[in-house]
């Protein structure tokens, strides 16, 4: 009597090897050249194969103690799932479900960590006014010279006032604006979501420079009269801009304070939550951005107004509230 | 594969599967040939933006390749590991992937979050060591120092946990795993032709799964001649064991091992199928000195 007839994991192996293989083989063919190099018929017998595999993995463990098979089901299993669950949706499906819901959900959950940043932002408005109220010397603390680009308070008047006027600029030269203001705003909006992972510290002292900038450039139009220009040249861009700044950092603080305070979850459960907040914020944020960039490079080198200025200002402050308090709400 | 690297993962059909996480030098390996790439990326689309379209254009030229590199800085990471379900040129190259730790899909969220946090992990450290005035700029020495320190933090964190998790990891709830080569090896209990060796039940109830299976192991090495020393040592360390003695027929130590192998795995599985599993064998008899 030999061993084989008894060995029931013999038996199981010889009957479901072809399965494996032909799940393997299928597997190889996806992880090397998509799933698209299937044709309909291999796509449906895709999940019925890796549960059928998942299945003889479990039994395997039950019944065989042929380690050299166990591994193999488990690395079986273990790319297939892969390919079965790495999946994603389509991505007009994934983009509208992002904008219409995951996008503005994810802004309203933020909104204690928003007010914090507006606060902070408050803060750094108010003292650099102030501070500059008492001594205008002082500029070159809240303002660095690369930003300032001569604004200041040796400036004149008349120097200010032309830097807020429509110039006549050539088309490709506001795309180049453009594009340099939205790259140049996206990072320091990623920079600081990401780096609000450390407590939220470095997030919290970017978004009070951003505070004492504003601030002091606040001050120095004021206190020429030119509030009412210097206003409308920002604010058309400087909505939709500042909004997004202030998401990336509401998102960020949200990471530190998930950090420390991780509340009744475990804080890699905590972490991971605010992550999820910290990706939609990232992707919203970065179209913000762009639309932004938009703004100011084009629309605001071609209108000089103030009043036209101050009317598109107007209505991207009421599409952002009402996108972000309206949109997603479940009955 | 050493046992403290393997980590079990709940698949949403609920079976579990072990896998090997990334060891932190993989992963190394892995960012440096991914930010060589970027490099390389950026590099190749300068040069054609101003092969291309520089000629009268410079400044389309020029914002075209900001936000080329832009895009690249930002989303050469997401995109790739969400288009190939985990995996970076470097990643590839080092046969490492990225999985959810939840056994769940990978989500973009999850993907997007895990990268943002390159700025703090990888980005910033990297300023911080290429050009530490960018970060103080305008401050004094002391606060670069401390923002240095403080960033280098999170840039460590991978050597001290346990799963080897970066900040991003944490975030994104992810982990980074060695993908699983997958070959399945003959079966040894099929084989055929086997001299017809019998052994008792008592001789086949001393030995366990333990050490089937590191039988097993040593059968898989073959029958060669740089083996048969090992071979013999085990062969005669089993048959004192069991106190087999030699019947008629004469059989070499791999003959008997594969035989003994065979009979051993059938009896096991067969108890297995009973409900008893044995681990480990039976501690010697007392009368053995």
């Amino acid at each position: 009597m030999s061993g084989e007839l008894r060995m029931p994991s013999v038996r199981f192996r010889q009957e479901r090897e072809a399965s494996w293989r032909t799940l393997e083989a299928l597997v190889d063919r996806v992880q090397r050249s998509g799933l698209r190099s299937l044709s309909a018929e291999e796509l449906g017998r895709l999940p019925v194969l890796y549960r059928a595999a998942l299945s003889s993995l479990s039994v395997a463990r039950a019944i065989a103690l042929d380690a050299a098979l166990l591994a193999y089901l488990n690395a079986l299993a273990a790319r297939a799932h892969v390919v079965l669950h790495g999946g994603r949706e389509p991505f007009a499906f994934a983009f509208r479900r992002f904008w219409a819901q995951t996008f503005p959900r994810a802004v309203r959950s933020l909104r204690w960590q928003m007010g914090v940043a507006i606060l902070l932002t408050a803060l750094g408005t108010g003292v650099a006014w102030r501070e500059l109220a008492r001594d205008p010397q002082r500029w070159s603390d809240f303002v660095p010279p690369a930003y300032a680009q001569g604004r200041g308070p040796e400036a004149t008047d008349a120097d200010l006032k032309a830097i807020l006027e429509r110039k006549e600029t050539p088309r490709s030269a506001l795309i180049a604006f453009s594009s340099f203001l939205f790259t140049h705003n996206s990072t320091i909006g990623l920079a600081s979501l990401g780096l609000g992972f450390a407590a939220g510290v470095p997030t919290a002292f970017l978004v009070l420079t951003n505070g004492l900038i504003l601030g002091a450039f606040g001050w120095l139009y004021g206190s020429r009269g030119l509030a009412w220009e210097f206003w409308a040249w920002t604010l058309p861009h400087g909505v939709t801009e500042i909004w997004a700044l202030l998401l990336c950092a509401a998102g960020g603080l949200r990471m530190g304070q998930a950090l420390v305070f991780p509340g009744r979850l475990s804080r890699l459960a905590s972490l991971r939550r605010a992550g999820e907040t910290a990706g939609v914020v990232a992707l919203g944020s970065v179209a913000m951005f762009l639309v932004a960039g938009l703004i100011e490079g084009i629309f605001r080198q071609s209108v000089g107004d103030p009043a036209i200025r101050w009317a598109v200002a107007g209505s991207t402050l009421a599409f952002w509230s009402l996108y972000f308090s309206l949109a997603g709400r479940t009955a | 594969m050493s046992a403290s690297s393997i980590r079990g993962l709940e698949t949403p059909e609920g079976v579990p599967i072990q896998l090997e996480l990334a060891s932190v030098g993989d992963r190394l390996v892995a960012v440096m040939i991914d930010l060589f790439l970027m490099n390389v990326l950026g590099i190749f689309l300068a040069i054609i933006v101003v092969l291309t379209g520089a000629r009268g254009r410079a400044e389309l030229a020029a914002a075209v390749m900001l936000v080329v590199f832009f895009l690249i800085r930002c989303f050469y990471f997401p995109i790739l590991e969400l288009r190939w379900r985990g995996q970076t040129p470097g990643k590839r190259a080092t046969k490492i992937r990225v999985i959810s730790r939840s056994g769940g899909p990978l989500t973009a969220q999850a993907v997007v979050a895990r990268n943002l946090l390159r700025e703090l992990e990888l980005f910033q450290p990297m300023v911080i060591l290429l050009a530490p005035a960018a970060i103080a700029g305008g401050f004094p020495a002391w606060v670069g120092l401390i923002a240095g320190l403080w960033v280098l933090v999170f840039a460590l964190l991978p050597l001290v946990n346990r799963d080897h998790l970066r900040a991003g990891d944490l975030v994104a709830g992810t982990m980074v795993v060695r993908a699983p080569p997958m070959l399945l090896l003959d079966d040894l209990g099929a084989a055929r032709g086997q001299p017809a060796l019998q052994f008792r039940v008592d001789q086949l109830d001393i030995y366990g799964a333990y050490e089937l299976q590191t039988l097993e192991a040593v059968l898989r090495l073959g029958n060669t001649l740089e083996n048969a020393g090992a071979l013999t040592a085990v062969a005669e360390q089993i048959q004192k064991r069991i106190g087999w003695t030699p019947g008629t027929e004469r059989v070499g130590p791999f003959e008997f091992l594969s035989t003994f192998y065979a009979a051993q795995r059938a009896r096991l599985e067969q108890r297995l199928l009973l409900g008893e599993r044995r681990e480990r064998k039976r501690p010697a008899a007392p009368t053995a000195p």
